[in-house]
């Protein structure tokens, strides 16, 4: 892809090599969430009892649309939100009452919230000063995380005159620079162009991984949370739909909101069913043994990179009949959309130098029934 | 030739930017110096010359109007003026102070209020200072005279001696000029508060600081800027205050502007009251320059600058 460039990834490397002695001497610390509860006004519910685990360091990120209450959960393992019911524990100790600055849980905000009345060495000796650390050590402090983040010639800088990544990274390091037992990060790439944005998720990902910090990562968009997640809890409505690897989530979502979150497109309704066989709007299909006990109601996923265009069908295959509605060029693939049996039916072929086929085509489409799965609603 | 014609835009540019500087600069310039730069020059002048028989001034230049000012009359020193400046100097002081602690919560409740209701509280703010200033004056006058409510109140607590009522009294004085001024306080200290973002206050408290040290750190030097304008809003047109003193404050109260003022008019002393400016003046400068040291100790970076 475009977005990882070498020089990213170069740049990411060094960044982890750094790191690596501090990563020795790093505690990481588990985070246990019981029966959360929060609720804004008479009738806006945020957290509708969340049970959490989250392990020492390990990369979570809460996903979810907005208003999923992501966010809240996220403030109140800051301290910056109590909530109504549940508890929080925090390295084993205890956190629910505690007030933001006694936590040593650290914030990058989302719109990063530096002090534009301070340098940026001030703002990175913030956190350091308030914990009552000599100025001497502050200074040797705020000087290697600066030089860390290879931002050791902006020091001096006020924050105005620093770009938008500049004022992400200042963000990062104000709060790296305390050596949190948790560091958590709210959107913090969310006003980022796209490049810069994907070559920060890259170097985040990586920095998570040598510092062996347990970091929390809030984001709306799910391709983000898979790139940089060792595991992802999906929210809606207060709720956690899901919590597993981003894998787990990406193909066996637990329920259709997930699969729909998730980018799924190709869902479709199960009417009835014959032993292994399902009838939904494509037509009968048949999945794999014992595998699913859907009934009807539940949804059945089909993932469009699963399925192939194809004159022969394999052996054991399932295979519809389908016209060419749309195609998109998409350079590394082409993306198809075909009416099957009356509905569009999203498919993804790797461009691979095969034939490419037209609008109007009609067209053989095989699937092997491991590749199915079924979603409950 | 092409050395004749360049010379003539050459010139046509110069006479375009003279004229140009003329129209824009020029009024204003020759108001100041008709109405600012003439007038101050005519009163230093004034200061250093010889009290007429009829109060005006006339020659010979000499230093007698400082030395009146200083206390050395016909009778010996008195301390009566330097009374006079030492109240002014006080009651500017108290009058700012007190004008500080009710405008920062009230400038910082307005902004945690919904975006529309704030133009109607600024509003309320302001309106009142719209109707004529001895008009308000007197209303305080009423409110506070021997036997209103107010006036009673204060008898009954204990405060004042019986049928003194709270005015004319020192007190009266503070009072009006902390309600003639609180709206220059509040707009400036909005304006700061306005501009600040909730998330830093919270970072502050991510980052280990107590609520009071957030305070101290993150949102005071961010209002700085704000809080100083105010001061010099409301402390400059304090100290050298005239309506305010002469009717709320009675004999005890007179402040610098209403020694100056009473110079020019019945007392008829114009060189004493000429000096009695330049002092005010001094005063001012001193306390603008004082306030710049304080602003940037206090960590207010390179906006504070007056």
């Amino acid at each position: 892809m475009s977005n990882r460039t070498p020089a990213a990834m170069a740049n990411a490397a060094t960044l982890a090599t750094a790191a690596d002695q501090e990563a020795a001497t790093r505690k990481a610390s588990s985070i246990e969430l019981h029966g959360l509860h929060k609720r804004f006004g008479a009738d806006t519910i945020a957290l509708d009892g969340v049970d959490l685990s989250i392990r020492a360091g390990e990369f979570f990120t809460l996903l979810g649309p907005s208003g999923c209450g992501k966010t809240t959960l996220l403030r109140i393992l800051a301290g910056l939100e109590e909530p109504d019911q549940g508890t929080l524990v925090v390295g084993g100790k205890e956190l629910t009452e505690v007030p933001p600055h006694r936590r040593s849980v650290n914030t990058v905000f989302q719109s990063y919230a530096l002090f534009p009345h301070l340098s940026v060495r001030d703002n990175l000796a913030f956190g350091l000063k308030m914990r009552g650390l000599p100025a001497g050590k502050r200074d040797a402090r705020v000087d290697e995380i600066a030089a860390f983040i290879k931002l050791g010639d902006l020091v001096e800088r006020r924050v105005d005159q620093l770009s938008g990544g500049q004022r992400q990274r200042i963000a990062l390091a104000r709060a790296l620079v305390c050596e949190p037992d948790v560091l958590l990060l709210d959107e913090p790439l969310s006003a980022l162009d796209a490049g810069l944005r994907a070559q920060l998720q890259v170097e985040l990902q990586r920095l998570q991984k040598r510092l062996g910090m347990t970091f929390v990562f809030v984001t709306h968009d799910q391709d983000e949370a898979m790139v940089m997640s060792d595991r992802i809890a999906v929210l809606d409505s207060g709720n956690i739909q899901q919590v597993g690897t981003p894998s787990e989530v990406y193909e066996r979502p637990a329920n259709a909101f997930v699969a729909r979150f998730m980018g799924h497109e190709n869902l479709f309704a199960i009417h009835a069913r014959e032993d292994d066989r399902v009838q939904t709007d494509i037509g009968w299909l048949r999945l794999v043994p014992g595998e699913q006990d859907s009934t009807p109601g539940d949804w059945l996923l089909v993932r469009p990179e699963t399925l192939e265009i194809n004159d022969t069908v394999p052996e054991g295959y399932n295979h519809l009949a389908g016209v060419v509605r749309e195609r998109l060029y998409r350079g590394s693939r082409i993306e198809y959309v075909l009416e099957v049996n009356g509905h569009a039916l999203m498919v993804v072929a790797s461009n691979l130098g095969q034939r490419v086929h037209q609008a109007g085509d009609a067209v053989t489409i095989s699937v092997c029934p491991e590749d199915l799965v079924t979603v409950v609603a | 030739m092409p050395g004749t014609s360049q010379h003539l835009m050459r010139r046509r540019a110069v006479v375009a930017e003279t004229r140009h500087l003329l129209f824009s600069v020029g009024p204003g310039a020759l108001w100041i110096t008709l109405f600012l730069v003439l007038p101050s020059a005519y009163l230093m002048g004034v200061a250093f010359m010889t009290n007429g028989p009829y109060g005006l001034p006339q020659m010979p230049l000499t230093l007698d109007a400082f030395e009146r000012l200083a206390g050395f009359g016909f009778l010996g020193w008195s301390p009566g003026n330097l009374y006079t400046l030492l109240r002014s100097l006080w009651q500017t002081l108290l009058s700012t102070t007190l004008v500080v602690i009710v405008a920062y919560p009230i400038a910082y409740y307005i902004t945690t209020c919904r975006e529309r209701w704030r133009p109607i509280m600024l509003l309320a703010v302001v309106v009142p200072s719209w109707t004529n200033q001895v008009i308000r004056t007197f209303g305080w006058m009423n409110l506070l005279a021997p036997g209103t409510p107010l006036s009673e109140l204060a008898e009954g607590l204990g405060l004042i001696p019986p049928n003194m009522g709270l005015y004319p009294s020192n007190f009266a004085v503070t009072l009006g000029l902390v309600y003639n001024f609180l709206p220059f306080m509040v707009l400036p200290l909005y304006a700061a508060f306005e501009k600040l973002d909730g998330a830093q206050v919270e970072a502050a408290q991510d980052l280990y600081a107590s609520p009071v040290r957030a305070f101290r750190h993150a949102v005071f030097p961010q209002t700085l800027p704000g809080l100083l304008a105010g001061i010099v809003l409301v402390a400059i047109p304090a100290f050298g205050m005239y309506v305010i003193p002469e009717l709320l404050g009675g004999g005890k109260g007179m402040m610098l502007g209403n020694l100056v003022a009473m110079q020019f008019s019945g007392g008829s002393n114009w060189p004493l009251g000429a000096a009695g400016a330049i002092l005010m003046l001094i005063a001012t400068f001193i306390g603008l320059f004082a306030m710049r040291r304080i602003g940037k100790r206090l960590g207010g970076g390179e906006e504070v600058v007056i």
